[in-house]
């Protein structure tokens, strides 16, 4: 019964919904750019420069606002260099994103060093506060939803509906799914392919740093390395399962946070290691239940001409 | 070998060299950026890995796990298979392979040896057919699968030598020594260097061998190429792939047991520095060549044996080496940007 | 005036000249075919024009308008369409989605009951009866197209460009399509219209130029051509058309097929048996389970209900390489993706298929020597023009690998041959020469089946023909037991022709 309380409580919920904010940002930035054509297999580094943006943002200017930018203009500068690769020099996506990933784990570590003596962490820095909005605090039970939450939170719910109204609603978003499944239809049809593409792959770039951002200034006051702790390829997965829709990502960010939620707000007598390795695991089974069966878009791989 | 042949082995070997230049200076680049003295960082990684006999041998010794990890992942590329979960595969060899010796303590030395590196293969063989299997029958992305393997094998080894087979007189998660008895023989007194270079030199001629002679090999080579040729051919493609993936898997098992059996003693939690990522750079530097590997592995030893060095004296963080590795695999990745591009400009 | 001027176009790949010196001019309300082989530089011509590739050299004028900084934009705007020869259609998308992307009505959102009204005014005007409504991946090629000429039309397109309209479509389908073009000609548009059939050309055609080997050859007014001398004209020589197909007495069954099913709603079963030295041809439109029954029959797809059966043994269950052991040579209508290692050598080419034999492999050790000299013996034999073993199969060109597939298909001495639409993308040389080896295999005494799209070559090739029709065959007999326009009635599905 008690462990029934602890699962669907308010806590449960707030938990949920705070660990699904980077992976649906993630997500939403993987649907884009895969809606254009390309891969990407880097939004766990292009998270993890966030982070450390973030944390060297508000470092340096002593402004939370400051930092977040720094996040979103690193993480965009990664988008940007995946962008080049695969589209102006047809590298094979894949490979560029596995190759982005290892140089950012690396660079993170050498910057921290630099800038703060330390291996592989960064001295604390102002955390980004919570807000409450007057009225709707007042509301008993759900109140909680909007008291001292995270800006992130109200954000994320924001770029999830914008993301789909754009996809769906848009002109935009209808060149973006052309684009996704038949680049050579849009581009007959006057529809400059590249240039969405150049577009998609770094506003996935300053979504994931916005992401990474959020772990390293909002859950946390610091950078230690390897934060992301494989929450993009998490976010990749979302991405797959929620059908390359900005709703079903965030739906199946949801049910991924759900079980890490579990893990740290339930008491249960289960080790550590094992808890760790579940949302994995949870990754791995969802993929193998839709796993081929799922429609992506068409055309999405190695630019060959 | 014919002209042509020659050519385009010549060219190639340009864009590696290239390649690893152009990681160099843009690493030097970030160095500088980042306020250290560059010229000292690689002097001190030189001095560090070849200063002397020793270290050389050190450095060598450095070499042979990063041989296997090269291996496998150019095994996986011949055959179309991104195989960028070396690193699971890994962690589970060198984890059966220890649990392994630790069983079969008291037996001849030969006997656990041998025993123990075969578990050790079939261990990493076995997460990575897995791996082949989601890709060949539920078409999976490889890639993703294989870092959620990554994270499910890193745990479920942390989970062990934390708990039930943890030393008891030790503070941090790692299991018993196997023994002194049951290590590798050294070549060199007083370093790590052992017998596991010449398995490292024979796997790597093994594979030369088996893709050039071999009807295995030209299979697994064909696969890689257009699955949908080699499946009206006669192929059965699927399997083809598991086994690629399980062969694979194996050699990064073998990375695993030489770590162990070579220089640990025993199972210790997180033990790799990434040998699995450092394997995909290697392999593609190499151009998938398995003799072409050893050197590429040289390399890569070098600037692992030297990096403490490098972080001593010149101040910079031993993970200088990821961003080398990284910078390697995108300028291999990326021909059009390496190679001096003669002719006409692209008018389409 | 003219509504287009192409002068002195010349455009080069790499080493290769596409496009050497051309000149078009098309008048304005006019059909002008531009007819020419495989390879003669049509499409390339019209890439130039519609704005995908910029020509090394030479003028273009539009609407007596000279075109700087071409582009495919730039083409639309002033009044180019283009119709490809594969289907730019999303097929998880609607008509009228597909028809206005790009240009969409409204500003930034969409605006979906103006978009579907305007798809469906100008569907109703041309008489496309297509509904705007529909998913594009539910319509029939036929209709495909009609939503890809929309698309020209929708965008304001007087010019519009067609690259090889009818080789997607059966022979009623293309008295439809040319109808269409005759409507939208006498609405006052413009047509280019690329093709290598000579029937349709002067058909419809007003004018008619032709290409051969990147140059343009003439320009004549259609009411003064014969197929003769179009055909002279492609070739650069007269051509003798027909070729001669003796007489052999057919020998014992060597491949059955009995009660197949090739498409899960066929409304019956496939069945029959194809005899030493003789050449059974599958004529029909592509899409009608021609893709199927080749793979059912190499084992590359699972038949779920009937039976094949080669020189007397059930090979149903049988893997594709087991079946190749029993001596089948597959000739594999997707040629690049499903018969050659792009970038394998030569040798290594030669190899494919054959890994299994002994011949060329013991003990699982490649015979690189045996595998060297009948590669060696197959070019020669074939004339399969290349630098050398070790060139890389994907660097030859279209005729080359073909010849290099069907060498290696034909050669070791197999039974039965599963030839798939083997003279694809060839030029008439090749088309020629393949036609010839197919018959001297078949004196061999061989067993054939051609699956072929071209009627021309089932015809001109078959001792029996059948005819498949979505999924199951409507007739079949023996060669000279059918008229042309009978086959041509059953390709389109007239049951009622037999």
């Amino acid at each position: 019964m008690n462990l029934i309380h602890q699962i669907f409580s308010m806590n449960m919920l707030l938990a949920t919904l705070r660990m699904a904010i980077p992976l649906t940002l993630a997500s939403i930035g993987g649907v884009i750019c895969e809606r254009s054509g390309i891969i990407n297999l880097g939004v766990e580094g292009m998270m993890l420069s966030g982070a450390f943006g973030a944390v060297a943002g508000t470092y340096f200017t002593g402004s939370s606002l400051a930092g977040i930018l720094f996040a979103l203009l690193v993480g965009g500068l990664t988008g940007l260099l995946h962008a080049v690769l695969c589209i102006r020099f047809h590298t094979r996506q894949s490979v560029s994103g596995v190759g982005i990933n290892i140089l950012a784990s690396g660079l993170t570590i050498v910057l921290c060093r630099a800038v703060w003596k330390r291996d592989g962490l960064s001295e604390t820095v102002k955390q980004v506060p919570g807000i409450s909005i007057p009225g709707l605090e007042k509301i008993p039970v759900i109140g909680r939803l909007f008291r001292g939450q995270s800006p992130y939170l109200y954000i994320t719910v924001l770029i999830v509906i914008i993301a789909w109204f754009v996809m769906y609603r848009t002109n935009v978003g209808l060149r973006l799914r052309v684009i996704g499944d038949h680049p050579k239809a849009a581009e007959a049809a006057g529809v400059n392919v590249t240039k969405y593409r150049y577009v998609s792959v770094v506003l996935c770039g300053m979504l994931c740093g916005f992401a990474g951002s959020y772990l390293s200034i909002v859950q946390s006051n610091l950078f230690v390395k390897d934060m992301v702790a494989g929450r993009g390829y998490m976010a990749l997965a979302a991405t797959i399962f929620g059908g390359w829709n900005p709703a079903g990502s965030f739906l199946t960010a949801l049910l991924f946070a759900f079980a890490q939620a579990i893990r740290i707000n339930v008491s249960l007598n289960i080790p550590e290691q094992l808890l760790q390795m579940l949302p994995y695991v949870l990754t791995l089974l969802v993929l193998m239940g839709v796993g081929g069966r799922v429609r992506g878009p068409q055309a999405s791989g190695d630019i060959k001409d | 070998m014919g002209s042509a042949d020659m050519r385009s082995f010549l060219a190639f070997l340009g864009r590696s060299l290239a390649a690893v230049l152009l990681s160099f200076a843009v690493s030097a680049l970030i160095m500088l950026v980042s306020g250290y003295n560059p010229a000292l960082a690689f002097a001190s990684m030189i001095r560090g890995s070849f200063g002397s006999a020793n270290s050389f041998a050190n450095t060598l010794s450095k070499s042979v796990p990063l041989i296997f990890a090269g291996l496998a992942c150019a095994y996986a590329n011949k055959g179309g298979i991104f195989n960028i979960g070396c690193e699971g595969q890994l962690y589970m060899g060198a984890f059966v392979s220890t649990v392994t010796a630790l069983s079969l303590r008291g037996m001849p030395r030969l006997f656990v040896i041998i025993a123990s590196i075969l578990t050790g293969m079939a261990a990493g063989a076995a997460v990575g057919s897995f791996n082949g299997f989601l890709k060949a029958k539920m078409k999976l992305n490889e890639v993703v699968v294989a870092i959620m393997l990554n994270y499910i094998c890193r745990f479920f080894t942390s989970f062990f030598v934390s708990g039930i087979l943890k030393d008891p007189d030790s503070e941090t998660p790692q299991t018993l020594p196997v023994g002194e008895h049951y290590m590798f023989s050294k070549l060199i007194p007083k370093t790590q260097l052992t017998t596991a270079l010449f398995l490292a030199l024979i796997a790597a001629l093994a594979m030369f061998f088996f893709f050039r002679e071999t009807r295995a090999g030209y299979n697994v080579r064909a696969v890689g190429e257009n699955g949908a040729a080699a499946e009206a051919s006669g192929i059965n493609v699927a399997r083809t792939m598991i086994l690629t993936m399980a062969v694979s898997g194996g050699l990064a098992g073998l990375t695993g047991v030489t770590e162990v059996f070579g220089k640990s003693e025993r199972f210790i939690d997180g033990f790799s520095p990434g040998y699995g990522f450092t394997g995909i750079a290697i392999a593609f530097l190499a151009g998938n060549h398995p003799l072409g590997i050893l050197l590429s592995a040289l390399l890569f030893g070098i600037i692992q044996a030297g990096s403490m060095k490098m972080s001593y004296e010149a101040g910079v963080s031993t993970s200088m080496i990821s961003v080398i590795q990284g910078l390697v695999i995108l300028f291999v990745a990326t021909p059009e940007l390496v190679s001096i591009r003669i002719g006409r400009r692209r008018t389409a | 005036m003219y509504a287009v001027e192409m002068k002195d176009i010349i455009k080069r790949f790499g080493s290769f000249t596409a496009n050497n010196g051309i000149t078009l001019l098309v008048k304005k309300g006019e059909i002008h075919c531009l007819l020419g082989e495989n390879g003669a530089g049509k499409s390339t011509l019209m890439n130039i024009l519609f704005g995908l590739y910029r020509q090394d050299s030479g003028e273009i004028r539009i609407n007596g308008k000279s075109v700087e900084n071409h582009s495919p934009l730039a083409a639309s705007r002033m009044g180019l369409g283009m119709v490809h020869q594969h289907f730019m259609l999303v097929d998880a998308l609607s008509v009228w989605e597909n028809v206005v992307v790009g240009l969409e009505p409204g500003g930034f959102r969409i605006d979906r009951k103006e978009s579907i009204r305007k798809v469906q005014e100008l569907s109703d005007r041309y008489h496309f009866e297509l509904n705007a409504e529909e998913q594009v991946g539910n319509l029939s090629v036929g209709m495909k197209q009609r939503v890809e000429i929309l698309k020209t039309v929708y965008r304001g397109a007087e010019i519009i460009i067609m690259d090889e309209p009818t080789a997607v479509l059966s022979p009623p389908e293309v008295e439809q399509f040319l109808m269409i073009l005759r409507d939208m000609r006498a609405d006052g548009k413009t047509i280019i219209f690329i093709t290598h059939k000579l029937k349709e050309t002067l058909a419809v055609a007003d004018r008619i130029t032709v290409l051969r080997a990147g140059k343009s050859v003439s320009t004549i007014e259609a009411g003064n051509a014969s197929a003769r001398e179009l055909a002279g004209m492609m070739v650069g020589h007269e051509v003798d058309l027909e070729i001669e197909r003796p007489f052999n007495e057919a020998g014992g069954a060597v491949l059955s097929v009995e009660g197949l099913r090739l498409l899960p709603n066929a409304a019956s079963t496939v069945s029959f048996d194809i005899r030493e030295g003789e050449i059974f041809g599958i004529a029909g439109v592509e899409g009608n389970g021609q893709k199927q029954l080749e793979e059912m029959i190499m084992g590359l797809i699972k038949c779920r209900e009937g039976r094949i059966s080669v020189l007397g043994k059930d090979v149903t269950k049988l893997g594709t390489r087991k079946r190749r052991q029993l001596g089948i040579g597959y000739i594999p209508s997707d040629r690049l993706n499903r018969a050659l290692l792009s970038s394998f050598s030569l040798e290594d080419n030669y190899l494919l298929g054959k890994q299994f034999s002994d011949n060329y492999v013991r003990h699982g050790i490649v015979r690189h020597k045996a595998v060297k000299e009948a590669a060696g013996t197959l070019m020669r034999e074939y004339d399969v023009r290349a630098a050398g073993m070790d060139q890389a199969a994907g660097s030859l060109s279209g005729g080359n690998q073909q010849k290099l597939v069907v060498g290696r298909e034909a050669s070791d001495e197999p039974k039965l041959i599963i030839a798939c639409q083997p003279v694809r993308g060839l030029d008439i040389g090749a088309i020629h020469y393949i036609h010839e080896i197919l018959l001297k295999l078949r004196k061999e005494g061989k067993a054939i089946l051609l699956i072929s799209a071209e009627l021309t070559d089932i015809q001109q090739l078959s001792d029996r023909i059948a005819v498949l029709y979505k999924g199951e065959i409507l007739a079949a007999r023996k060669n000279e037991d059918f008229t042309e326009e009978e086959i041509g009635l059953l390709i389109a599905g007239h049951r009622e022709a037999v």
